[in-house]
């Protein structure tokens, strides 16, 4: 296995050269994965894996479908254990390891969409955006919904509180998912393909809401995506899984890269399209 | 939890269905099944027999047709005799000189306890016990002495 | 040779699994119940939960029950009078019902309905990560969604069992004495005679609560455990019914022997 691939640098430009380096250049980091392994039945799906979250910033981790993404992303949310390897948050936690109220600690700051929403079905979007609240904490009903519309106006959403997710469009059922991830104020967002399945003035509207809020709060981002477009426009960092590893860096520093998988990611023809139409 | 949708018509249609559920267990359980809600105040007499039979517990007691009570329990006293125990309603006045006869309902069926009311005038309370008893009659032994005499009949 | 071999492999292979299935079942069941117990009682979701089992079931049992008396009326009848004892039809049919047919017709007709139902929109939502969701919520999803299920079918399986043995009773009447011309009096009081509430209705009381438990417990186990696909869904559906069944069955034995009713 090359090198660069498991000790997750790109082999590009000078300013990323070690892990150290690359850890220095960047802000402070919040959530770092080191050495993952995981095997899926027979299936290998991590081997040796690294790569680091800096904080406050979005992160995207990319790579083509089937390539592990979300799988990442559950490890990091403590809903998958892998085989050996450590996530460490803040540097002083080691999640893998962690019991259970260890776990529901870390998680009271964690905020995560999933891709299709995972809104209770049997209840509205308000009782949905409002089940943190009634449940973790001692709010009047009138404190909640001055919340709820908060984070109703935040993500975009109005007038749609009483439906049934079942009702929803899928824009609208991704942001009730996310204003349900918001309503804790959490320091840590997972974000669990976002702009899948939905066309391309929803997306851009996904997109704002995201920076939107990752500048308000200052939270973390990390979003799995394989819509190459949007990660260009949207990542302040770029965790590219390829070959069981990672490959990081900031979006420039995998265009330019001089490794052909990771280019060979960017060269289909709308991608192509896509960042002459973002650079111009 | 609040639920904001379906939540009168739903907890309406469960009380119902709850209710109905409870009435007919409860018809079941004291209609059909014969439970007695017997309040503080029964009357509880012993009566002791030779034999009772196929006598059972909750057996009825009766007098004179209606049912006042059942019988509680049946015991072996230390001379080999029966004790039963019967819990009757607590505002029966019965004279102490009643009698208790184990009787059968029709040729084939259960046992039950038949008390014959007496004239005198103290009436019977808790705890006390029928002196005048009457045990049940065993058929087998009745066919047999049946065949005894018919058998030593035409020797005279 | 080595067939035989592979064979006893599979087979070894195949008891360890069923041996470590029932030990997560065990396990599923002991967290489940502990859920249950502690606070927040989650009384609304129970009402909610009572409602899809109970009232829904209402019509399948109430009709059940009416079918089931007036054959066993019709039978009866007709085998009684055959040894001139018709008039204790109350009593034939009170019995079997109060005692068998009751609590285990209910329980196979609400493992059908509503425990399959019960499995497949609990797999539903495994399969759109709505329990991942409450989980990361810091919810836990048994107490959430799973317990109030459980709990409602443990409720209601003694309820409805009443129902379907006072409909049967109302059945055998019908046909008994409606229909054939039977004595009416002769039928309540002979079933009024031979139904002892503690040999008969606490037994059939006590097996409709311990089906209402199993079948409760079996379907929420396989929804909670069913593969995150849609076949996943059916098949968790359709396993509870069959196992949910047979246990049912067999449980009715056991009980039956040891309670002596």
């Amino acid at each position: 296995m090359p090198v660069a691939a498991s000790s997750g640098l790109v082999a590009g430009p000078a300013s990323l050269d070690a892990t150290g380096a690359a850890r220095r250049s960047l802000s402070d980091v919040h959530l770092e994965v080191r050495d993952l392994w995981l095997q899926r039945g027979s299936r290998p799906v991590f081997e040796g894996l690294n790569c680091v979250f800096p904080r406050g910033q979005i992160t995207v981790v990319a790579g083509a479908s089937g390539g592990g993404k979300t799988t990442l992303l559950r490890i990091l949310a403590c809903l998958l254990r892998p085989n050996r390897g450590e996530v460490w948050v803040d540097g002083e936690v080691e999640l893998t390891g962690l019991a259970a109220a260890a776990v529901r600690e870390f998680r009271g700051r964690v905020g995560m969409l999933f891709q299709h929403g995972a809104l209770l079905d049997a209840m509205t979007v308000y009782d949905n955006v409002a089940l943190p609240l009634r449940e973790h904490t001692r709010l009047g009903e009138a404190e909640i919904r001055a919340r709820v519309e908060t984070v109703f106006t935040a993500v975009g959403l109005e007038g749609i509180e009483a439906l049934l997710p079942g009702e929803l469009s899928g824009g609208m059922v991704k942001r009730a998912g996310l204003a349900r991830a918001l309503i804790g104020s959490p320091d840590i967002l997972f974000c669990d393909e976002p702009f899948s399945g939905l066309d391309p003035p929803t997306v851009r509207r996904v997109e704002a809401v995201l920076a939107d809020v990752n500048r308000r709060t200052g939270a973390t981002l990390v979003i799995t995506s394989h819509h190459v477009a949007s990660t260009l426009r949207t990542a302040q960092h770029v965790v590219m899984l390829i070959d069981r590893g990672a490959v990081s860096g900031t979006p420039k520093d995998l265009l330019a890269s001089q490794d052909s998988r990771v280019s060979g990611f960017f060269r289909e023809p709308e991608v192509l399209a896509a960042i002459e139409a973002a650079d111009g | 939890m609040q639920d904001s949708q379906g939540g009168w018509g739903r907890d309406l249609w469960v009380g119902l269905f709850v209710l109905v559920g409870l009435l007919s267990l409860a018809y079941l359980s004291f209609q059909v099944g014969g439970v007695q809600y017997r309040g503080p105040g029964g009357l509880s007499l012993v009566a002791v027999f030779d034999e009772v039979g196929s006598l059972k517990p909750r057996a009825q007691v009766v007098v004179g047709g209606v049912k006042v009570g059942q019988v509680e329990a049946i015991h072996l006293d230390r001379d080999f005799r029966a004790r039963v125990f019967l819990e009757l309603d607590g505002d029966l006045a019965l004279p102490s000189d009643t009698s208790a006869s184990i009787l059968t309902a029709g040729v084939l069926g259960d046992q039950y306890i038949a008390l014959e009311p007496g004239a005198d005038e103290r009436t019977l309370v808790s705890g006390d016990q029928i002196e005048y008893t009457q045990g049940a009659v065993i058929l087998e032994r009745l066919i047999g002495k049946l065949v005894q005499n018919l058998g030593a009949g035409p020797k005279k | 040779m080595v067939d035989v071999a592979m064979a006893v492999r599979r087979l070894g292979a195949e008891t360890i699994e069923t041996v470590r299935g029932l030990g997560e079942f065990g396990v599923f069941s002991w967290r489940l119940t502990d859920a249950g117990w502690r606070p927040p009682l989650r009384i609304g979701r129970l009402v909610s939960e009572v409602y899809d089992v109970g009232v829904l079931s209402l019509i399948i049992i109430t009709v059940s029950g009416l079918a089931v008396g007036m054959v066993l009326g019709l039978q009866g009848h007709n085998t009684l009078v055959r040894f001139g004892a018709e008039e204790s039809l109350g009593a034939v049919v009170g019995l079997s019902l109060v005692r068998e047919l009751g609590p285990v017709l209910t329980a196979l007709l609400v493992a059908g309905r509503a425990g399959s139902a019960m499995a497949a929109e609990i797999a539903s939502m495994v399969v759109t990560e709505q329990l991942d969701g409450l989980r990361m919520m810091s919810v836990d999803p048994l107490d959430f969604v799973v317990s109030p299920k459980a709990f409602a079918m443990l409720l209601a399986m003694p309820l409805l069992a009443a129902l379907f043995v006072t409909c049967g009773i109302f059945g055998g009447y019908f046909v008994g004495i409606v229909l054939l011309g039977g004595d009416g009096g002769n039928y309540l009081s002979a079933l009024e005679s031979a139904v002892n509430f503690e040999d008969d209705v606490a037994g059939g009381l006590l097996k409709a609560v311990v089906f209402g438990a199993l079948v409760g417990l079996i379907a929420t186990f396989r929804g909670f455990t069913a593969a995150p696909t849609s076949a996943g869904v059916s098949a968790a559906a359709t396993s509870t019914v069959v196992v949910a069944s047979v246990a049912t069955l067999v449980f009715d034995y056991i009980i039956t022997a040891l309670w002596g009713v």
